[in-house]
């Protein structure tokens, strides 16, 4: 067992857990944050894209032990209250950026990630940039369309 | 995935000599191919020695033709270095093509390296730059370094720290990428280096990252896409899979090499 300490969405976590426990697991096991998905269990889908210390990673690829000390943020903690929305949701939703939604949280965590990096290297996110970006993450309902022009949409709202 | 004791190492040495004292142990960096492997099952380390946290190996420098970079550097970093992109273009535009951005984020040089997958990216470079793979105890050339697939001439609990690339006169990295996995099908380094004309081939051969000689003497001698794309490869050397043949694959060598000269 090993003691795991980190500030997740603003508040500060400690647990004892197994070893070999993966981020997502903790996340969704011990903190009951359910938001964040698991999909693909291979690395691949990013339904559990979380940011640890500003950095979109794949929670599910991580383990929590190696988050010791880290500032964790999760779909839950990145709306500025609970009875509002980060502008990447208000367009997702404005947008039909999802059908089943499963993959949501880590398309919206994924977005954020790629607007603020692009905002601070003086980029444009174009579209072509937009879906470069989403290499990472797979939406199995929408053909993507929606969720290129809510992230469009959403940089925009994030300015 | 089976059981394992964590341990987050400080330092270099705290590092090797922690994992001496394992039974199965393995160095964790990123973590971006050791863990999925471990949930596959397909890895069981007995302890993981998390190398990822030593602020030594994070370090990319310049001093006059040769860029250092440390293990534990991740893609994310080398792909955002405005000192790398102006030493060696070509490293960057293949470290910003690894994976997807959250594997870049995590994902390190030494870690790609250590492991040499016969399709990462990264043994493409060090083979086609003639990089120096540096390690907790000596120096190997990268012509030494990559011995087959998934073996490197490393020993039992010997680490990759660095790795020094010297600057080329003109370098260019193209891969055609798996459309699922994001790995190289083809993936062709092609470099003007002070030793001559280097060109290095991952995703394709039989015994993982190789260098083609009859490549290299043709773009010595004309650097064009199309000298590269006039020499032909023998498919019997060519992996082949689901995703393509090794004919399939000896033809994308001549075309990646081409592209790579165009990049460069």
């Amino acid at each position: 067992m090993t003691k795991v300490t980190m500030t997740v969405n603003g508040k500060a976590r400690s647990a004892e857990v197994p070893d070999n426990t993966l981020l997502v697991d903790y996340i969704r096991e011990n903190l009951r944050l359910t938001g964040t998905h698991v999909g693909c269990d291979t690395s691949q889908c990013g339904a559990c894209v979380v940011h640890v210390n500003g950095q979109a990673v794949k929670a599910c690829t991580m383990l929590a032990a190696s988050a010791e000390g880290a500032e964790v943020t999760t779909i839950e903690g990145v709306a500025a209250s609970k009875d509002d929305l980060h502008p990447m949701q208000v367009a997702f939703k404005e947008n039909h950026g999802l059908q089943c939604g499963f993959c949501t949280p880590g398309m919206i965590m994924t977005a954020t990630d790629m607007v603020s990096r692009y905002k601070e290297a003086g980029k444009t996110l174009d579209e072509h940039a937009i879906r470069e970006e989403l290499e990472g993450n797979i939406c199995r309902c929408t053909g993507y369309h929606n969720i290129v022009k809510a992230i469009a949409d959403g940089a925009s709202k994030m300015a | 995935m089976y059981d394992t004791t964590y341990y987050r190492a400080s330092s270099v040495s705290d590092a090797t000599s922690k994992l001496a004292g394992t039974e199965d142990g393995k160095f964790l960096a990123g973590g971006q191919t050791l863990i999925p492997t471990m949930k596959q099952r397909l890895a069981a380390p007995s302890d993981l020695v998390d190398v990822s946290g030593i602020d030594a190996l994070k370090n990319i420098s310049v001093d006059g033709d040769t860029v250092t970079i440390g293990a534990a550097c991740t893609h994310a970093q080398v792909a955002g270095s405005s000192e790398v992109a102006q030493a060696i273009p070509a490293l960057v535009s293949l470290a910003s093509g690894i994976g997807d951005p959250a594997v870049r984020a995590r994902g390190t040089i030494g870690g790609s390296i250590a492991n040499n997958d016969p399709a990462a990216d990264y043994p493409a470079a060090c083979l086609g730059l003639g990089a120096t793979i540096v390690t907790d105890s000596r120096e190997v050339p990268a012509d030494e370094f990559f011995v087959g697939m998934f073996e490197t001439a490393l020993e039992e609990g010997e680490m990759v720290t660095a790795v020094k690339f010297p600057k080329p006169a003109k370098a260019g990295y193209a891969k055609f990428p798996n459309p699922a996995s994001r790995y190289a099908m083809v993936g062709v380094m092609a470099a003007q280096t002070a030793n001559g004309v280097r060109v290095a081939v991952t995703g394709a051969g039989n015994d993982g990252v190789f260098r083609h000689s009859a490549l290299e003497e043709a773009l010595g001698a004309n650097w064009s896409a199309d000298a590269a794309q006039g020499v032909s490869t023998d498919a019997a050397d060519m992996m082949a899979d689901i995703h393509g043949s090794s004919e399939y694959r000896a033809h994308l060598v001549g075309v990646m090499a081409g592209r790579a000269v165009d990049n460069s």
